[in-house]
């Protein structure tokens, strides 16, 4: 990476962030040439977390890559797993020969754990940014939250991180017996919680002013840029997949779709840090209520994991032993925005190409233009509000 | 204001640029095979057409072409373009074939800033050079990486900067080595003696 340093006048300075920042959520290097207190240029620096996951989708077969995905994002494994799934059965479709059908309790116990683990994510993501910018109370009080998802994720598949836990065609384990009942006790807390965390941080009118009108992407230009989900919303784009292509039984829930408002009011405008920032918190009163309405239609088990309603997982031995020859492009909302994957099968066990489009990916792209012009205290905050994880961006 | 099926999208494609061809996918995916020098002029159109208006590239990707089981066999690498449409809600999927002995396809990062790290991500994985892009590096692998690793007929370094990637005696399976590589191969096992054979 060659970086040059400008101004004739050579008044800039250059200033290197990373790749071991505790604000960069991860290992990300940022290089920031500042001229005062103004950011001047700025670029970003990836690859430190590279893990060519690409190639080894290559190498493995269809069911073994699973594992890989919980790496690309762990933050949200569930999603990453989710993602790659429902790729792998959209290609499955297009064969009438091989078409799997995920049985109904799994497709309940998916969307369950999907919405649990957008929770836990945009936890993270806001608690984050509000340390980022120099709150650390209300981390604590957001990474306890997601401590109990944890706990749940926890029986359910024994990890706490990495889950593994979404296979093709269904899910690795039934719910336990129990387990409903937990979920719905955890989010009767955590709404509590919320109003907390709310009152904490939400509504801080220092908070606040720290966030209103800093990196404003306008809706055209975060399309244009390629943004994806609470980062395309925070812009004022009304899109979410789960509701405008929806897949698995996202069809059957009624998703409300939360979007940039200019929710800082007379000082802040649509698609700045406190948007992005709200988009999320609404996204996750959302979630709570899809896993209410998810835990209403979750038929009892059956006794045969294949069953078609109350089973947890199709038999797919076959099916992926002799996928059909072809490609196919799927995508899916993570709580990171649209997780794409384009999958190349030749027709052996083996996939011929796994991609995976990822939201925080296309988020670092957009940094050196929106970190033009800001305040150097702010490029933290900007980091955060747009909530990159970095193994997704160099995956 | 609604949006148009794939055969629309190619009656309206076909009827400005007869030479794009419309394809399916050995799966039935249908696409629009762009040939390199009439994308530019063919994306802008996409973009700025009032009933097309595809404002988002949602993804530019590609695959090496070299040992797909495809008729007729082709070294190609294929350079995927998934458009969006966030006004009229539609899809399309493009794609351009660029030989393996000069791989160049002309940059659209122009029109959409989104395929600028998309791009980067292509060169640096596929080794497509795209033309008329700002800064193409490499954004995975260190700049001075050799090869491009998602190529079919990648052939795996033995280490880095002095830094071996395998132990001693281990070996890649399958993959060629690179000339004057220093990793010992594996020692071989003696075979062992088939199954029914009268012992010497």
């Amino acid at each position: 990476m060659t970086i040059e340093a400008t101004t004739p006048s050579g008044e800039r300075m250059i200033l290197n962030m990373g790749p071991h920042h505790p604000a960069t959520h991860g290992v990300l290097r940022i290089v920031v040439e500042s001229d005062g207190e103004v950011v001047a240029n700025c670029t970003p620096d990836h690859g430190y977390l590279h893990r060519s996951i690409e190639k080894i989708g290559e190498c493995v077969e269809w069911q073994m890559f699973v594992p890989y995905t919980d790496r690309i994002d762990y933050v949200c494994a569930m999603n990453a797993n989710l993602a790659y799934c429902v790729g792998v059965e959209q290609l499955l479709r297009s064969d009438p020969g091989t078409a799997v059908q995920v049985p109904f309790r799994a497709e309940c116990i998916r969307v369950l754990v999907a919405e649990l683990n957008r929770i836990s994510s945009h936890m993270i993501a806001v608690g984050a940014m509000a340390m980022d910018v120099g709150a650390v109370t209300p981390f604590l009080h957001s990474i306890a939250q997601r401590e109990m998802v944890n706990d749940i994720f926890e029986k359910l598949c024994g990890q706490r991180l990495t889950y593994n836990y979404i296979t093709v065609g269904g899910v690795a384990y039934d719910l336990t017996p129990g387990a409903p009942d937990e979920i719905a006790s955890f989010l009767n807390t955590f709404e509590k919680e919320m109003v907390r965390f709310n009152k904490l941080i939400t509504t801080n009118t220092i908070f606040r002013d720290r966030c209103a009108s800093v990196a404003v992407v306008t809706s055209d230009e975060a399309i244009a840029w390629g943004l994806v989900g609470p980062n395309l919303r925070g812009s004022g784009v009304d899109w979410d997949l789960r509701r405008d292509e929806p897949y698995g039984i996202y069809g059957q829930l009624a998703v409300r779709v939360p979007f940039g408002e200019r929710f800082a009011g007379r000082h802040g405008a649509v698609g700045d840090c406190y948007d992005r920032y709200i988009v999320r918190l609404l996204e996750v009163q959302e979630s709570v209520r899809l896993c209410r309405e998810v835990l209403k239609l979750l038929p009892p088990p059956a006794p045969k994991a294949t069953d078609q309603t109350g089973g947890f997982q199709a038999d797919v031995k076959k099916q992926l032993a002799r996928p059909p020859k072809g490609e196919m492009y799927s995508r899916t909302e993570a709580p990171r925005g649209e997780m794409g994957y384009f999958i190349v099968s030749d027709g052996t066990k083996v996939p011929y190409r796994v991609r995976c489009r990822t939201g925080s990916f296309s988020a670092a792209g957009i940094f050196h233009h929106v970190m033009k012009g800001i305040f150097l205290a702010d490029v933290v905050a900007v980091i955060g509000s747009f909530d990159v994880v970095v193994p997704e961006i160099d995956r | 204001m609604s949006a148009l099926s794939f055969a629309e999208l190619c009656e309206r494609v076909h009827a400005r640029w007869p030479a794009v061809e419309a394809k399916r996918s050995d799966n039935g995916q249908p696409f629009l095979l762009v040939p390199a020098t009439e994308l530019v002029a063919l994306v802008q159109w996409l973009r700025s057409d009032r009933e097309l208006r595809f404002d988002a590239l949602s993804d530019l990707t590609g695959y090496d072409l070299m040992k797909y089981p495809a008729t007729p066999p082709s070294d190609a690498i294929a350079v995927v373009y998934v458009l969006f449409s966030y006004v009229q809600k539609h899809k399309l999927m493009l794609r351009v074939l660029a030989p393996r002995a000069a791989c160049v396809v002309p940059s659209v990062s122009f029109l959409w800033p989104a395929a600028l790290y998309f791009e980067r991500e292509v060169w640096d994985l596929l080794g497509v050079h795209f033309d008329g892009h700002p800064t193409l590096l490499r954004i995975m692998t260190p700049q001075d990486w050799v090869g491009h690793p998602l190529r079919k007929d990648y052939i795996y370094p033995s280490e880095y900067h002095g830094v071996p990637h395998l132990r001693e005696g281990q070996h890649f399976e399958h993959v060629p080595q690179r000339e004057g590589d220093a990793v010992k191969a594996a020692p071989t096992a003696p075979a062992a003696p088939a199954k029914g054979a009268p012992p010497a």
